[in-house]
């Protein structure tokens, strides 16, 4: 199907998280393959967050376990797994919004993770920083990097919260909508950059609703409905099937 | 040509001095007069601290001592709050632990001073730490309403199992050999406090303390655990808290249930609220005008505490930022009148 069929890097195996009586995520597994872009996609409410926050233990899993490398780590603590290289940027953003931009990348740069990673030697954690913001589109020269986060446009912010995951120098970068909110400007922006972080071998999860876009990066796509996988495989063939388009487009009542 | 429309109002103008470089840590310094204009104020306020023991007389200097207890536990407090995200309104915990660990080292083990005091600001960080851990997952309000039951449930426990001198308290403890060495202690770790944290606030560490108030799941998803962190920074404002019930202790000779008593929570907030939140200098000052106000309104009894709730309402409506950082801004800006 895609030419990224190595090893898993990240394996999900039916994970299932209820809310009450509301099946969030039901019995859902996924593998992510070593540098490649998993997109998933679902109408609102299907479970994609809810998903993201088992996987990374922001939030605690019913059942079903998860494999990094192998090694499991279903029961880890949410910074734990930041400390392994899994890192994910928030749907809703949170900044640190009364520390300047360049600040907001000082925790990361902190963490044991990139402390160890980087051999004791990072030199200036704000010169670093600020270099890593510009190469992800904060113009130094409108010195844009020192200005409140607070202060920050969204679409400066939802960079912000790339940056933060690129900071930590990670192995997987789970994307909750970093498009959404922007202009098609500012999208078409941040896809070269998306591409670039491939590039650089780090595998990334994408939670979208601009296809268009997502299509143009991910290697293959997942749906998602009402907390189950609906279907997996490469964008345009996963768009083809018939219960895609329903859940998407609905032609029939939606069950409820 | 058309004359330019517009109004010729005088307005003032207010423009930063240019001293200050953006990254907040260079400064381009031209002659004495920026040094001057750098220097002054924190010179002002060390040489004022250290002039004021020679000048008040007896009654005063012992003011000056617990004005100066009031500022390390608004510091602390304003540590806790403004930069961790921790509102603690139980610092009289601290001081009790302090007060009550120096009693009982004094007394059945005959410690002096100069290793009580070390011992009570290391120790009972660590035990206030310890007991707060539990509470640590919790969040502004929740926070707040927690900690404010510690000191209470303290005194009940030291009443109900009879220990320490149950009402009584420890006394006979050993004070400091002169009145010199207890005024400049305090001031002096008063200064040290002040100006380390004020470091510390802005060092990398410091930022990922602010990390966590500004947004804890940011931190986590940093990788580093919140409960870690905010253990640390408890422990840094407890010991505080704990150095100065130990100092308490020592200058009292004595340590009771009033070592826990509320004011050691209320005043500290006043004052921060009086100084001016997040400066640490601030509530500092804040401390050394509320401790000596209250002495003087000793003779009109409760009516001070009228006068305390009046002057914190005027500042928390008027001018919520408290008096230092409305000092801050006026020395860091011209002003000038501009036409048009």
């Amino acid at each position: 199907m895609s030419k990224f069929e190595g090893e898993n890097l990240l394996q999900v195996i039916e994970v299932r998280k209820s809310f009450g009586g509301v099946k969030a995520v039901d019995r859902v597994s996924l593998e992510l393959h070593q540098g490649e872009i998993l997109g998933i996609i679902g109408p609102n409410g299907s479970g994609k967050t809810t998903l993201i926050n088992l996987i990374t233990g922001f939030v605690k899993k019913d059942s079903g376990k998860v494999f990094f490398k192998g090694k499991d780590i279903t029961n880890s603590a949410a910074h734990k797994l930041a400390d392994l290289g899994i890192t994910r940027t928030f749907q809703i953003i949170r900044p640190f919004h009364t520390l300047p931009a360049y600040k907001n990348l000082i925790p990361p740069l902190y963490s044991p993770r990139v402390r160890q990673t980087a051999g004791g030697k990072l030199g200036d954690r704000d010169a670093v920083a600020i270099d890593i913001l510009e190469e992800i589109g904060f113009e130094r020269d409108a010195y844009v990097p020192y200005k409140l986060a607070g202060s920050l446009p969204l679409g400066y912010l939802k960079r912000l919260e790339l940056a933060r995951c690129v900071a930590m120098r990670p192995e997987v970068i789970i994307c909750d909508e970093v498009f959404s909110g922007l202009s098609i400007a500012e999208i078409v922006t941040m896809v070269p950059i998306i591409e670039k972080l491939q590039m650089n071998g780090i595998s990334l999860i994408m939670i979208e609703h601009r296809l268009k876009e997502l299509f143009r990066v991910a290697n293959r796509v997942m749906v998602m409905n009402f907390g189950e996988k609906l279907a997996e495989g490469i964008p345009e063939e996963v768009m083809k099937q018939k219960n895609v388009r329903e859940a998407y487009l609905g032609t029939e009542a939606a069950p409820c | 040509m058309a004359k330019q429309i517009g109004t010729f109002e005088r307005r003032k103008e207010r423009l930063d001095r240019g001293i200050k470089i953006r990254t907040e840590r260079l400064y381009a310094i031209l002659g004495w007069q920026e040094i001057t204009y750098l220097v002054m104020p924190r010179l002002t306020l060390i040489l004022g601290l250290l002039v004021l023991p020679l000048i008040l007389g007896m009654y005063w200097q012992k003011v000056l001592c617990s004005a100066g207890i009031f500022a390390l536990l608004a510091i602390s407090f304003d540590f806790l709050a403004h930069y961790v995200g921790l509102v603690c309104l139980g610092g009289a915990f601290f001081t009790g632990v302090g007060a009550y660990i120096v009693g009982i080292l004094n007394s059945s083990f005959e410690l002096s001073p100069a290793f009580t005091i070390p011992i009570a600001t290391i120790g009972g960080g660590l035990i206030c730490t310890l007991l707060l851990l539990p509470c640590l997952q919790l969040r502004g309000v929740y926070f707040a309403m927690v900690t404010i039951i510690y000191p209470i449930a303290a005194t009940r426990i030291i009443v109900a199992l009879n220990i320490w001198g149950s009402t009584e308290g420890i006394s006979g403890l050993t004070y400091f050999p002169n009145v010199w060495i207890e005024q400049y202690f305090i001031l002096g770790i008063a200064l040290i406090v002040l100006f380390g944290l004020r470091r510390l606030v802005g060092q990398d560490y410091g930022i990922v303390l602010r990390g966590i108030k500004d947004n804890d799941q940011a931190i986590r998803a940093s990788g580093m655990s919140i409960a870690w962190y905010k253990a640390q920074a408890v422990f840094i404002a407890s010991a505080i808290g704990c150095f100065a019930g130990s100092y308490l202790a020592c200058l009292y000779g004595w340590s009771g249930l009033s070592s826990f008593a509320l004011d050691f929570s209320i005043i500290p907030i006043a004052a921060t609220v009086l100084g001016g939140p997040g400066t640490f200098v601030g509530p500092m000052l804040g401390a050394f005008i509320l401790t000596p106000l209250s002495e003087m309104l000793r003779a009109i009894g409760t009516w001070r505490i009228v006068i305390y709730c009046i002057i914190l309402l005027v500042f928390i409506v008027y001018k919520p930022e408290g008096l230092m950082n409305w000092a801050q801004r006026k020395y860091h800006q011209f002003e000038h009148w501009v036409e048009g």
